[in-house]
């Protein structure tokens, strides 16, 4: 293949040209999460020459995200190919001397550094508490990220970059506790589809080195309702964030930092404990999850889910019965209830 | 009384303040970001931030999907 001629329309636009092409080349991104955001800017990056992609993903190809995450075939949600490998062959196919580096596991603090050095890191994450690891694994290696996420016909994006503006932590101040996810109201591809094309070009600005171009904002739209939103939130940057501050402790790369799962022993069940700083609402949750609701007390609730039941208490623990084990449970979780 | 919300001109019936306007909109149990003709009103300050007619609101709701 003749690599002049495969990125010669890229180049020809006056914001790459030949240098921000050859930057591009020379760019290690790592990609967290390989879902709807991540299979799709994954793609886009590949074709736009990247030099080096990371590619980590904790889950598998089912038939419920063939209609988003492009990716993938019906063979690989028959075969429940792990996600990275599934996304690794169909780049490969697309062009076939990149150089790609998948890992299915979960995100963890330490997998993350064995990635490391890298340029930048995308988030194609469903969960609020794995983003703050990125945030605090980001800030720590002064590399910048790009928060990324979506639901319904909704999407937001911000690029944090160190010692430019507020980190994630500053903007959210504490975990949020789950509404909407895609389980429960669903998704549609031109959302994921906005939120992509942000990042994807974000991400080109800072790796050829426009950095004047970033857009600067944190910026949410709606395909469906039509409305839009960018906001200049400078001012939200905390002096004394545990992340981005004057002394920052990266708290999400500690292990107390982390949601718990522990396998409770001959109960075929998974016990999830909670970060310290989340709020839990069981009135909240029954409300959202009417329709997985079985039970409630003032202590706890019931919710059945996909042949598992999920019981929360009021201090935020979940036991969680029916699952393969911790992984599964904590991504359960997550989706469900928050973090 | 009528406000731009998120850039569409939106009639809103029984919001005082910004904590109410959240409300209204179910995503007061959400973090958000939100912004007042053009000045960002943090958290603290949501119950008692007046809203008037004419105001420019932009909102910002975290989700986590992906």
């Amino acid at each position: 293949m003749n690599t002049e001629e495969r990125f010669s329309r890229q180049r020809l636009f006056h914001g790459i040209g030949w240098e921000g092409q050859e930057r591009l080349q020379e760019a290690h991104v790592i990609m967290v999460g390989a879902g709807a955001l991540g299979s799709l800017t994954a793609e886009t990056l590949v074709r736009a020459g990247v030099g080096k992609l990371t590619l980590i993903d904790r889950d598998y190809v089912e038939e419920s995200n063939l209609q988003r995450q492009q990716l993938y075939t019906e063979a690989d949600a028959e075969a429940c190919t792990p996600k990275a490998e599934a996304a690794k062959k169909r780049l490969l196919d697309i062009r076939s001397d990149a150089s790609i580096e998948i890992i299915v596991g979960e995100a963890d603090p330490a997998l993350l550094e064995n990635c490391m050095p890298a340029d930048l890191i995308i988030d194609g994450l469903d969960n609020m508490e794995t983003r703050l690891m990125i945030n605090d694994t980001a800030l720590k290696h002064q590399i910048p990220w790009i928060y990324g996420a979506c639901v319904g016909a909704y999407g937001l994006s911000y690029t944090v970059r160190p010692g430019q503006g507020p980190c994630l932590r500053c903007l959210m101040k504490g975990i949020p506790m789950e509404g909407e996810t895609c389980d429960t109201v669903g998704i549609i591809a031109p959302a994921v589809q906005f939120v992509s094309a942000t990042q994807v070009t974000e991400a080109m600005k800072l790796l050829t080195h426009s950095f004047e171009q970033l857009r600067g904002t944190l910026w949410s739209f709606d395909v469906w309702s039509n409305e839009s939103s960018s906001i200049y939130v400078d001012s939200l940057q905390d002096k004394d964030c545990p992340s981005c501050g004057e002394s920052p402790a990266y708290p999400a790369l500690a292990w107390s930092g982390r949601s718990k799962a522990e396998t409770l022993c001959g109960r075929d069940a998974v016990q999830v404990k909670p970060l310290p700083d989340m709020q839990v609402s069981l009135e909240q949750t029954a409300d959202v999850h009417k329709q997985h609701l079985s039970k409630a007390n003032q202590h706890l609730l019931v919710l059945n889910i996909e042949n598992k039941r999920l019981v929360l208490f009021k201090d935020g623990r979940a036991i969680i019965h029916g699952v393969s084990g911790e992984v599964e449970a904590r991504s359960l979780y997550q989706r469900y209830i928050g973090g | 009384m009528q406000i731009t919300l998120n850039g569409q001109l939106q009639n809103i019936e029984n919001s005082q303040t910004v904590a109410d306007l959240l409300e209204e909109l179910q995503i007061a149990h959400k973090k958000t970001v939100v912004e007042r003709n053009g000045t960002i009103v943090i958290e603290e300050f949501h119950q008692q931030e007046g809203l008037m007619d004419g105001d420019r609101i932009e909102i910002i709701h975290f989700v986590g999907g992906g």
